[in-house]
């Protein structure tokens, strides 16, 4: 093949923003095409507002757009914008790294009603996602149950009783943060099915709820029995997990103004009606009420199918070997690739994706010299396409133009970034005319 | 805070840690990999996925290996050669 091969990498989360690194590196032309007009996928709209630290890889994820070669094409949709082929005619091999969006639900009776929701759309609405449904109205509720046994349902647990002040420098939308200020939650109930020697907490993470101020963590002695014995044999995570919570089991109530009771080896049964939720009943060695008005499911991840695409329904994902995508019927599809939770599930953490991600680069670039080359090579061929589509393409400048007016609102109330969550603004701010600013 | 390489990696080395650190923050430091603290991000990906057990947030690093501590801050000030 001569000159550099055209690859479409789908997706900029943390998996195609490293999928795009390693192919970048070795000399290839790199589209990245995301929905949004904003970059890093769940490290904006996912990983906690008050884990900063973790955040801060956003830096690393931006390199590959300082390669002449890399270009970011924001705001476009695969599957809607661009087609199947389209893709065939622009790109040599495309790497679809869309993600697993979908929260899922425990699968229960009443789940349905109103104050029920995944846990995924409460943290994409405090993450300021633009397609969030508005969560605001759970805050109304004095006690709301969170089941699941992750670190997502850590996350939601800990933003649903932390107190706002401690939140005010994060760079949560201001309109989240008001609705955290005016909130009602007083008690948070974790349901776990799993034992203490199960559950699949990042210990730091556990250790984090155990120090906010003004919060009491509730755990039951009966809850943890026999924990320790089960743990042996487990991982060191799992040892440290049960260390904790038969530490907090111990620990008296210090008559904190928020609790968080943390329920292990409970069922979730049902959700009482009528209207909107009124209880969530759970059963244990026997069946206990809970008087919640509103509930979170932590339960997991789904990725959705895309036009093209091979989907394996059952477990939530696109089949592959080793990145390179399988169709049942037809074998390996050429130059299809995948990466991240769509190849894998909605497991592991940031890093697990570079590793993953890697994977699928070094099968792309070892059969790139037998793909079939696309017919039409000019990268303006593809921004040309979607202006007469009417598509307004958000350019890495176009986002350092949103991320920029992010600093500003932070600025002026002493944090570093407030996150804007509004899609029209977002989009004229990038796309204006009239070319970068300050 | 930070995540910290112990002596159990001296002898094994295997790498496991370096090919899921999301920023590259983990050197060769000779006979053993070093984080460097300034730029981990606490992720906590490396810790899981260390085959003897070597990683430990800084907190949780066992009496007997608290300095490595040390000796990663002083390599990596150093300007993290061996
Ligand atoms: C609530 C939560 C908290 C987390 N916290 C942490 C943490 O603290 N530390 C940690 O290490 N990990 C954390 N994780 C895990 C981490 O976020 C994931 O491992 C990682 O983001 C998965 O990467 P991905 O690129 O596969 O998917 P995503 O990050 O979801 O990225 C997928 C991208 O594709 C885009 N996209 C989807 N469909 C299309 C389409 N048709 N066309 C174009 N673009 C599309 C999406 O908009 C998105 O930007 C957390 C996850 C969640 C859910
Ligand atoms: S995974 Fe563990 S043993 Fe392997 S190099 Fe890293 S610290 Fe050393
Ligand atoms: S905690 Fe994360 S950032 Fe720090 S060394 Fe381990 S993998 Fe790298």
């Amino acid at each position: 093949m001569t000159g550099a091969a055209r690859v479409l990498v789908v997706g900029a989360g943390p998996a195609g923003l490293y999928a795009a690194t390693a192919l970048a590196a070795a000399e290839v032309e790199v589209d990245v095409a995301e929905r949004l007009p904003t970059p890093f996928g769940l490290v904006r709209y996912g990983v906690a507002p008050d884990h900063p630290k973790i955040k801060s890889v956003a830096g690393v994820l931006s390199r590959p757009f300082s390669s002449p070669g890399v270009r970011f094409l924001g705001n476009v949709e695969v599957g809607v914008d661009l087609t199947p082929a389209d893709l065939a005619r622009h790109y040599d091999a495309v790497v679809y790294a869309t993600g697993a969006p979908v929260g899922r639900m425990a699968g229960i009776e009443g789940e349905d009603l109103p104050g029920s929701a995944p846990a995924g759309d409460f943290v994409s609405w405090y993450s300021g996602h633009p397609d969030a449904p508005d969560l605001s109205p759970l805050l109304a509720s004095r006690r709301v149950a969170v089941i699941g046994a992750g670190n997502v349902a850590l996350d939601v647990v800990r933003l649903l009783v932390k107190d706002p002040a401690s939140l005010a420098g994060t760079d949560l939308p201001d309109h989240v943060l008001a609705a955290l200020r005016a909130s009602a939650v007083t008690d948070v109930h974790l349901v776990a099915r799993r034992g203490p020697a199960q559950v699949r907490f990042t210990p730091a993470e556990l250790r984090e709820l155990g120090e906010l101020p003004g919060v009491d963590v509730l755990v039951a002695a009966e809850d943890v029995a026999g924990a320790l014995a089960e743990a042996a044999d487990g991982s060191r995570a799992d040892r440290a997990n049960v260390d904790i919570l038969c530490e907090w089991a111990r620990r008296a109530p210090g008559g904190r103004d928020r609790r968080v009771w943390l329920r292990f080896r409970r069922r979730p049964v049902r959700l009482l009606g009528p209207d909107r939720v009124s209880g969530l009943v759970v059963r244990g060695e026997r069946e206990e009420l809970l008087p919640v008005q509103g509930v979170l499911h932590a339960v997991g991840y789904g990725a959705v199918p895309l036009p093209g695409l091979p989907f394996d329904r059952d477990s939530g994902t696109v089949p592959h070997v080793a990145g390179r995508v399988v169709d049942p019927e037809r074998g390996v599809l050429p130059g299809v690739y995948v990466a991240g939770w769509l190849k894998r599930g909605a497991t592991g953490v940031i890093g697990t994706n570079k590793a993953d991600a890697g994977e699928t680069a070094a099968s792309l670039l070892a059969d790139l010299p037998g793909l079939r080359r696309a017919p039409d090579r000019d990268p303006g061929s593809v921004t040309a396409l979607l202006s007469r589509r009417g598509v307004p393409v958000v350019t890495w400048e176009g986002w350092r133009r949103i991320e920029r007016e992010e600093e500003r609102l932070g600025a002026r109330q002493g944090r570093a970034v407030a996150k804007l969550a509004d899609l029209p603004a977002m989009l004229a701010l990038a796309t204006r005319p009239g070319g970068p600013r300050g | 805070m930070t995540y910290v390489v112990t002596s159990p990696c001296v002898g094994t080395k295997d790498k496991s840690c370096v090919d899921v650190c999301p920023v590259d923050c983990i050197h060769d430091g000779g006979e053993q990999m070093l984080i460097d603290p300034v730029e981990c991000i606490d992720c906590g990906a490396c810790e899981p996925v260390c085959p003897v057990d070597a990683i430990f947030a800084e907190q949780e690093v066992p009496a007997g290996e608290r300095g490595a501590i040390e000796a990663a801050r002083a390599f990596f000030d150093d300007g993290g050669t061996p």
